[in-house]
């Protein structure tokens, strides 16, 4: 077949279709590779390396999220070389940031044996930034994935409110010298927080219980649902414990967000719950 | 001696004369480009084997010929004059001596692969460089019409190590933030603005004109069957005469330290202890090694190294190279633009276990600096660690 690419990754022989990546051919061939910067719905940012893959006649390693097969390609997935660079990048991210609400991370730390105490040094730990009414930023927790940045930009919401600023070790995501997230130009969509994958980004409600102790996941009940407040259709994912929505999500499969959705239907969802009360006046 | 990219010093013909620009066989090497067609010269630049002078060595003629056949009606071409590695100073040298050289090489490279605009990056610290290629833009007037074709842009660069890495170059030109980006696709498949973009370093561009000024014959006739050609060296550190000459490739290290008319001998206590070659990205060369090493990327490889951009680093017997390491993994944390893990977290873990008190793991710091040369998205991140793990592959320089 004209549009097929016949390549070998980990010994097998696999054919997949042009312009495949090699991170969804190897998922294809049942031997998938860890990412955490990849998001289904926004372009590589590459800025990971979990990724990593050995390609025959490459210098250097080459990250599967992004580089297309191509024919008589040969891949090699957990070579020694890639397990070292994925166990030294669980590594050196695990000392610098807090992985706790990094389920990918943590995952790539114990899958590779990594020893993030072997590092000492800096770290990213900083004050939590709570400027505004929706949602937190808990920098500590920040591993650089870029899939705010693009979320807020080109990829999702076309904002462009925040970008990565500084440079080596101090680069961070920033929203103009250091502004306040209310002075800057963020609409509040919180596309960024649905994308975060490490809870540096997190709704306030979720950040508030959680701090209380009050958050549980194992009783947290969900309920999809329609977004009543225009005509688009988006499909919402309502997260309810004890009877009180505490969080709402858009499924990442959903035709009409992929994922993505606008300040009222991620945070407007107060009314829900105040009519009980305005009837009881 | 050979000179071939360097003017003789005695030149008196006014640096920015259209004399000069004849004298140097410049006038010879656009009408020899006119006459041979584009294709004729990527012929002629292929055929005389000139490899990038910035550090990777690819072949000029490979790259031409991948961006001349696309289809793409918008071509760039690009001079990469943000010279910016530690110890490298050849292309501000050779820019301030010849700077007729690589901008006819320049206009050569557009014609050949079918470009309109021509942009030249300059480092920032190069005022006294971008004001005289400003001036240079003149020739357009008289130069003839391979010049006067182009439309030349100057940009200078705001002082980013990392913005002479040539996909963070592009995206430096394009008003964003220096971060490299990630090859394939190659900027000669889309570079600038997405069109495809010949990206060449000062020296290389330099070569260019010589070629089509003399043959690929004549060209060949100095260097190594598989580099031929001249290679302009910044020696710099304990030598007696610090400066940048101009060596035949394959050209042995030893007399560039040593010989009256190069380094003039081992400054400082007179007692050579290593040379670091290829810059803060490069590699460390024993004395033992470098009495045998020759000048070119084939030899040196059996060390491990590479030529790099042409700096050698010359230390006598009192330097600790241990904190030479230091201060390079210093340098390296500062001009990471913290884009992919490896580089952004690996590099601060570098000047910490090479800074601190704490007597480091040679063990651990060995697998952070393979991973990062592994795993790093570009040169940078990838040639940080390589001083140190060539310096863990010679116990004869620890002490």
């Amino acid at each position: 077949m004209g549009n097929d690419v016949t390549m070998t990754i980990d010994g097998m022989t696999v054919t997949v279709p042009y312009g495949t990546t090699i991170r969804a051919a190897a998922t294809m061939a049942g031997h998938p590779v860890p990412t955490l910067c990849w998001h289904e719905h926004l372009a590589p940012a590459n800025a990971c390396r979990a990724c990593v893959v050995e390609v025959e006649g490459s210098r250097t390693l080459v990250a599967a999220c992004s580089r297309e097969v191509e024919p008589g390609m040969v891949v090699r997935t957990t070579s020694e070389r890639v397990q070292r660079a994925r166990r030294v990048v669980a590594e050196l991210l695990a000392s610098a940031s807090d992985a706790s609400l990094a389920p990918s991370l943590e995952a790539l730390c114990r899958d590779t044996g990594a020893h993030p105490e072997n590092w000492g040094g800096a770290t990213w730990h900083q004050p939590v930034r709570d400027d505004n009414g929706l949602y937190v930023r808990d920098y500590a927790k920040c591993i650089l994935c870029y899939r705010c940045v693009e979320a807020c930009g080109d990829q999702a919401q076309n904002t462009f409110a925040i970008s990565v600023a500084g440079r080596g070790f101090h680069a961070h995501i920033d929203a103009g010298w250091d502004r306040a997230m209310p002075e800057s130009d963020c609409v509040f969509c919180g596309n960024c927080v649905a994308v975060c994958p490490t809870g540096a980004l997190i709704d306030r409600t979720e950040w508030t219980l959680r701090q209380n102790g009050q958050w549980d996941d194992a009783a947290i009940t969900t309920t999809d649902t329609v977004c009543g407040y225009c005509g688009v259709g988006c499909g919402l994912t309502l997260h309810v414990l004890d009877n009180r929505i505490v969080k709402v999500t858009s499924p990442p499969d959903h035709p009409v967000t992929h994922g993505m959705l606008c300040v009222k239907g991620r945070y407007a969802y107060q009314y829900v719950q105040q009519e009980e009360a305005a009837g009881e006046d | 001696m050979v000179r071939r990219l360097l003017p003789d010093n005695e030149s008196v013909l006014p640096l920015l004369s259209e004399e000069r620009w004849r004298a140097r066989g410049y006038d010879r090497a656009l009408a020899q480009a006119a006459a041979l067609g584009p294709d004729g010269v990527i012929e002629w630049v292929t055929a005389a084997h000139i490899t990038g002078r910035g550090g990777a060595a690819f072949p000029t003629g490979k790259k031409w010929a991948s961006v001349a056949r696309t289809t793409d009606p918008i071509k760039y071409v690009v001079m990469n004059a943000d010279e910016s590695e530690l110890g490298t100073f050849k292309d501000r040298v050779l820019l301030s001596g010849d700077p007729w050289g690589p901008l006819t090489g320049l206009a050569i490279a557009a014609y050949a692969v079918g470009a309109r605009d021509a942009f030249l990056y300059v480092r920032g610290e190069y005022p006294e460089i971008e004001a005289l290629l400003k001036d240079a833009f003149g020739w357009t007037r008289w130069a003839g019409p391979l010049a006067d074709r182009l439309t030349f842009h100057l940009y200078r660069g705001g002082g980013a190590y990392i913005a002479g890495e040539e996909t963070a170059l592009i995206n430096s030109i394009e008003g964003k933030r220096p971060e490299p980006r990630v090859k394939p696709p190659f900027p000669t498949q889309r570079g600038l603005w997405d069109h495809p973009t010949v990206i060449q370093n000062v020296e290389t561009l330099a070569n260019v004109a010589l070629v089509l000024a003399h043959d690929p014959e004549w060209y060949r006739a100095v260097g190594t069957p598989s580099a031929p050609g001249t290679k302009l060296i910044a020696v710099s550190g304990h030598v007696r005469r610090p400066g940048v000459y101009e060596v035949p490739m394959g050209f042995p290290l030893w007399p560039v330290l040593m010989d009256p008319d190069y380094g003039g001998g081992i400054g400082g206590s007179g007692r050579l202890q290593a040379v670091l070659i290829g810059g803060a990205a490069g590699t460390w060369l024993t004395a033992d090694e470098c009495r045998e090493a020759r000048l070119d990327n084939e030899s040196l490889r059996a060390y491990g190294a590479s030529l790099g951009s042409g700096a050698m680093m010359v230390f006598d017997d009192t330097v600790n190279i241990w904190r030479i390491l230091g201060q390079v993994a210093r340098f390296f944390a500062h001009e990471s633009c913290g884009q992919c893990v490896p580089c952004r977290i690996g590099t601060q873990r570098l000047v910490e276990q090479l800074t601190g008190d704490r007597q480091p793991d040679y063990q651990q710091l060995r697998e952070l600096g393979e991973a990062m040369r592994d795993a790093s998205i570009c040169g940078l991140g990838q040639t940080a660690p390589q001083a140190l793990l060539s310096y863990l592959d010679r116990p004869a320089l620890w002490r």
